[in-house]
């Protein structure tokens, strides 16, 4: 019973990591069209601002992790989507690769790809009793910290003006600038939230594995897209619960296969992932209304 | 027209996609409080003309003037703050978000949060229908309901001058009749009115002044009268229209 719950709950922490990454990736892909792998190089970059900020309070590297995230996705989107903003989805998925493989290469020539030591937090790694069950901190903090994220950025989207115009422009960009929304600005915040999602995966990633390395990042993103794309791309809700199934399937069949299997559960979680996609080819919950971007 | 300086004036306006030239060179003025129409076949240029206007195209050549001010250079997302609403063909309504959100993407360029409570207040004695249904998606209105909102929506950037691209396309007579009423109602509220139409008799009842379209120019203009009247229209119009249609099938 307490193996059970202790599953259950790991699943659900490492679902809400990438359900949180799904989500970032969710939001630029709808306000843009942009699959956007660079996202990884946010959370990397990120986790390398903790290291940096090594021996000052918590709050200060939390805040730095969050403010070198939110300045490389507003600097990337300028200097590199930008220019593209009218260019294709193909073209800008190349150009995406481009700008992660530039930073990884880019933090690599400067830190070295070695990896890193870093124990961030290291309370969160105690266990508590929770009923009678132990269970682990950091994962009751992961899915504490992805509620709030997720309820923070609904609110955000249904109850504030820029977020209104951030859905009329995931619908239906052309339409929503004839009505005056500002492409730039919104396009800017979504960049800017997905900063901040990036960041708050990095140092929850960080507490859990207690090391940083250039290519962290883009191993998240790379499951989190196939998230996204069971869940429907465009549809920020999907994106979520496609993420968070990715994430919670891998952790069950670790659980579950016979442990000959255990290697392989990333072959299980795929050949799911194609059933998905034949059964449901937009996805779990499909976008309404894909129109052309602008 | 009045005598004065017009609401909009357009003069010597080119329209390009790439080799396809879609406007060639046309002289548009239309005073304040008028309703002008433009009819015209499918493929005549009517929609290339008014989305030079809003912004969405540039133009390859010509000028647009509206309220005395040069539109030359201006992006799409501030055409609206000038005053110049568009209802686009299909209406192009957020069928995910409410009617509400809708509507209030409408007043996106206006900083009086009360005003605009107050004209969403408005729409719904105007269109009781959208009133009705504030809360649900767009998505589950029909199609005449929708272009009502598409309506309303553009209204709600308190407009000067309102462009609306074949209103009338898809919608039963009977819904078409609604919609037609309610611009008469737009216009008693002070609105200046640029109304495309492929369905020329449509129009006959409601615009001061009509120009037939085709080819990328205007040919014959003038009140609705003098067009009805005219022999060539039928000719101008419906030679080249209903050659068009039997090519497009």
């Amino acid at each position: 019973m307490e193996h059970l719950v202790q599953t259950l709950v790991d699943a659900v922490s490492v679902g809400s990591l990438y359900a949180l990454t799904a989500l970032g990736i969710g939001l630029i892909f709808g306000v843009m069209r942009l699959i956007n792998f660079a996202h990884g190089e946010l959370i990397t970059f990120a986790a390398y601002a903790l290291l940096a900020l090594v021996g000052l309070p918590v709050p200060v590297m939390l805040f730095g992790a969050m403010v070198v995230a939110v300045a490389l996705a507003l600097i990337t989107e300028r200097a590199a989507f930008r220019p593209l903003r009218n260019a294709d989805p193909t073209t800008l998925l190349i150009s995406s690769f481009a700008v992660s493989f530039f930073l990884q290469k880019l933090l690599i020539l400067v830190v070295g790809s070695r990896l890193k030591g870093l124990d961030f937090l290291p309370a969160l790694g105690r266990q508590i009793e929770v009923m009678g069950v132990r269970l682990q901190l950091l994962q009751i903090a992961t899915i504490l910290v992805s509620a709030v994220l997720l309820v923070a950025l609904t609110w955000f989207l249904r109850s504030t003006r820029l977020g209104l115009q951030m859905r009329a422009a995931a619908e239906d960009f052309r339409m929503a600038r004839v009505l005056g929304v500002r492409a730039n600005r919104v396009i800017a915040m979504a960049f800017a939230l997905s900063g901040v999602l990036a960041a708050a995966v990095s140092c929850l990633i960080v507490v859990q594995t207690g090391v940083v390395q250039p290519r962290m990042g883009l191993q998240l993103v790379v499951i989190a897209f196939v998230g996204t794309v069971i869940g429907g791309l465009g549809s920020l809700t999907g994106a979520a619960l496609g993420g968070f199934l990715v994430g919670a399937a891998s952790i069950l069949l670790q659980a579950l296969l016979p442990p000959d299997l255990r290697v392989f559960r990333e072959a299980f979680v795929f050949v799911a992932v194609a059933l998905v996609l034949l059964f449901r080819p937009q996805g779990l919950i499909p976008a309404r209304g894909l129109k052309e971007r602008i | 027209m009045n005598a004065s300086v017009p609401l909009l004036d357009v003069s010597g306006l080119v329209v390009r996609y790439g080799a396809v030239t879609a406007v060639r060179g046309v002289d548009l003025a239309i005073g304040e409080g008028e309703i002008v129409s433009i009819v015209g076949p499918n493929g005549a240029g009517k929609t290339s003309l008014v989305s030079a206007i809003a912004g969405i195209v540039p133009p390859a050549a010509g000028r647009i003037v509206f309220a005395g001010k040069s539109l030359a250079g201006i992006v799409l997302e501030d055409v609206v703050a000038q005053g110049i609403a568009l209802v686009p063909e299909g209406r192009h309504i957020f069928a995910s978000l409410t009617v509400t959100e809708n509507l209030l993407l409408g007043a996106t360029v206006r900083p009086d949060a009360e005003g605009v409570r107050a004209d969403l207040d408005r729409s719904f004695d105007m269109f009781p229908i959208l009133g009705a249904r504030r809360r649900q998606p767009a998505g589950q209105l029909s199609g005449g309901e929708q272009q009502q909102l598409a309506i309303a929506r553009a209204l709600l950037s308190r407009p000067r001058l309102l462009m609306l691209d074949e209103p009338s396309l898809g919608l039963a007579p009977t819904v078409v009749d609604q919609v037609y009423g309610l611009l008469g109602t737009v216009r008693e509220g002070g609105v200046t009115i640029l109304l495309i139409e492929q369905n020329a008799e449509r129009v006959f009842g409601l615009a001061d002044r009509v120009h037939v379209m085709s080819g990328g120019e205007f040919g014959l203009s003038g009140t609705a009268a003098e067009i009805m009247a005219d022999r060539r229209f039928d000719a101008a119009y419906f030679g080249v229209h209903m050659h068009e249609t039997a090519s497009d099938r």
